[in-house]
């Protein structure tokens, strides 16, 4: 019987969403039991939204003033302590969870699976390689715990309808203090979250500087968007890292895409290739975007964005 | 100080990736193989850091079979002071370079280990990580700032929020992202000069290390595509289509 155990990812006492794409792609090999752990300086707030994550047995608190901030090698001992109750130990394949879970594997002496995508069975998975232009079905040994990031963008965030009951655990691993967290400093913004929003607007190298990127805020305030970019954009110092989308930025999976000004590297597909519809604006004809958008304008992009703003 | 670098050969990052019609793998006969383009970025930052006078010595390390020497030399010749290119044959998986790498790290006694934070073929993103797990010492993942000071590493980490700045004692693993720097070209006399560098080599067996390949992949696919849609001829068509997907109110 596969017991599942999920790291939740948390920032500031929210649960961040990714944790609840994990639970579903718990459920899709039809765990025995799936159980969220939370480690943090003060878990209660965080632990109360995972208990009402639908399939989720049991929320799991392990508090400690050393787990305040998110540092690998002060988590990974404790969860590989309470890990080796279960079969399967899951983190999203955020930064967070891509820092993190090769700890745990490595403690644990297991190889991980990176960035699983979907269920075959309880120890098959299919994953991507090379940026996403090769799938792999992989296997994993069935008498070893199978560690595991899960690609957020391939999975639904479970419902909201449970009441899991939530337990203290506390834990003996010695913590190093080798490593100390300085500071996190956040693009301050009140747009919808670039991870988990249903539509974003994103704007690449045609957008020409950090000023002209306004024709993309306005528009995704309009649509209730959140912002994204390409490589070259970030690169270029129009936005913040934060915001880029593709292999090596985020990966995501918005009901609407509308890419303004974005040729389609292939790194930068890779990002949005799980989009529900995908818009293309550019005023090449011919870049590579337009061969995988539903739909297609060529022409300007900064008469096209304030005229789409305006007809919305 | 002296910094190991991990130095992986990987399917160059132009190449086209070709699954093989039978699932068995993907297409690597005959196409260009390069230095992992993350590992250039952490072979650079080792490199500014011995400029600067806070390192002596930049080791890379290769793990892959015998024919990886002219990526070596490539290593070599954008100016580490030598190589060690553990030999293998068979593709290894993260916790197996992991445990290879520690062996080195117990011989060599690095003040840091640097390396990409993940390679381009697998986009495993692990080893890094577990080799400082394996290692008991800090790591700093995805990193595009890096500043020493005495036994101290304040590494900017590229997070999902945003920047992170993490303290971290030396040695310690750092695994570097794409905006940390600009690796250098590699110049034709440093090709010349790289040919007397010394190339140590161990064959991965020798190591005795448990290998740790627990991993088996059945079939390789290509990627579902996503089919081409259709072109609209201005804007109030483009809104009419969104709004008939109701994607727009």
């Amino acid at each position: 019987m596969s017991r599942a155990l999920i790291i939740a990812e948390h920032l500031n006492g929210r649960l961040n969403s990714a944790t609840a794409r994990c639970v579903s792609c718990a459920t899709a090999f039809n765990a025995a039991s799936i159980d969220v752990l939370v480690l943090s300086d003060a878990p209660q707030a965080v632990a109360e939204q995972a208990a009402k994550l639908s399939g989720v047995a049991k929320v799991i608190c392990v508090q400690n003033a050393a787990n305040g901030h998110a540092i690998a090698q002060v988590l990974a001992p404790q969860i590989a302590d309470i890990a080796k109750a279960y079969t399967h130990v899951f983190g999203p394949s955020t930064t967070f969870g891509k820092d993190l879970m090769p700890c745990i594997a490595a403690l644990l002496g297991v190889a991980q699976v990176s960035d699983l995508m979907s269920v075959e069975s309880s120890h098959s998975f299919k994953r991507p390689i090379y940026a996403g232009n090769a799938i792999i079905t992989v296997n994993a040994p069935a008498d070893r715990t199978v560690v595991a990031t899960v690609r957020t963008a391939s999975w639904p965030a479970a419902g909201m309808d449970g009441s899991a009951a939530i337990e203290t655990a506390s834990v003996s691993a010695e913590l190093p203090t080798h490593t100390r967290f300085v500071s996190l400093q956040q693009g301050k913004s009140d747009r919808p979250d670039l991870q988990s929003a249903s539509k974003v607007v994103s704007g690449g190298r045609a957008l020409g500087s950090a000023e002209n990127f306004a024709v993309v805020y306005s528009l995704a305030d309009k649509l209730g968007a959140a912002v994204g970019a390409s490589r070259a954009a970030v690169d270029a110092g129009y936005v913040p890292n934060e915001l880029q989308v593709g292999q090596t930025g985020k990966i995501i999976s918005p009901d609407l895409y509308i890419a303004a000004g974005i040729s389609g590297a292939i790194q930068h597909l890779t990002g949005i290739k799980d989009a529900g519809t995908i818009v293309a604006i550019n005023k090449d004809s011919e870049a590579p975007i337009f061969e995988v958008a539903d739909f297609g304008l060529v022409g300007d992009l900064f008469q096209i964005l304030p005229e789409l703003e305006k007809a919305l | 100080m002296k910094i190991l670098v991990g130095y992986k050969r990987v399917v160059d990052y132009n190449v086209r990736i070709q699954v093989k019609p039978d699932g068995s793998g993907v297409i690597t006969d005959g196409v260009k193989l390069s230095a992992n383009p993350f590992d250039d970025i952490a072979l650079e930052e080792a490199l500014r850091l011995r400029d600067k006078g806070l390192a002596t010595e930049v080791v890379v390390v290769t793990m892959g079979s015998a024919d990886s020497q002219a990526h070596i030399r490539n290593g070599l010749a954008m100016g580490a002071n030598r190589a060690i290119h553990v030999v293998t044959d068979a593709a290894i998986q993260p916790l197996t370079a992991a445990r290879a790498f520690l062996k080195l790290i117990e011989k060599e006694q690095p003040g840091l280990v640097l390396m990409g934070k993940q390679a381009i073929d697998d986009d495993a993103s692990q080893t890094g990580q577990m080799l400082a797990t394996l290692w008991g010492r800090p790591q700093a993942t995805f990193a595009s700032a890096i500043a020493i000071e005495g036994g101290t590493a304040r590494v900017t980490r590229e997070v999902d929020a945003g920047l992170e700045t993490l303290d971290v004692d030396l040695p310690a693993v750092i695994s570097v992202d794409l905006r940390l720097n600009e690796p250098r070209f590699i110049k034709l006399p440093d090709i010349m000069k790289a040919k007397s560098k010394p190339m140590e080599t161990v064959a991965l067996a020798d190591l005795g290390i448990e290998p740790a390949d627990h991993l088996s992949v059945s079939l390789y696919a290509p990627p579902a595509k996503r089919s081409k849609g259709v072109m609209v001829k201005d804007v109030a068509e483009l809104v009419a289509a969104l709004k008939n997907k109701g994607l727009v109110s």
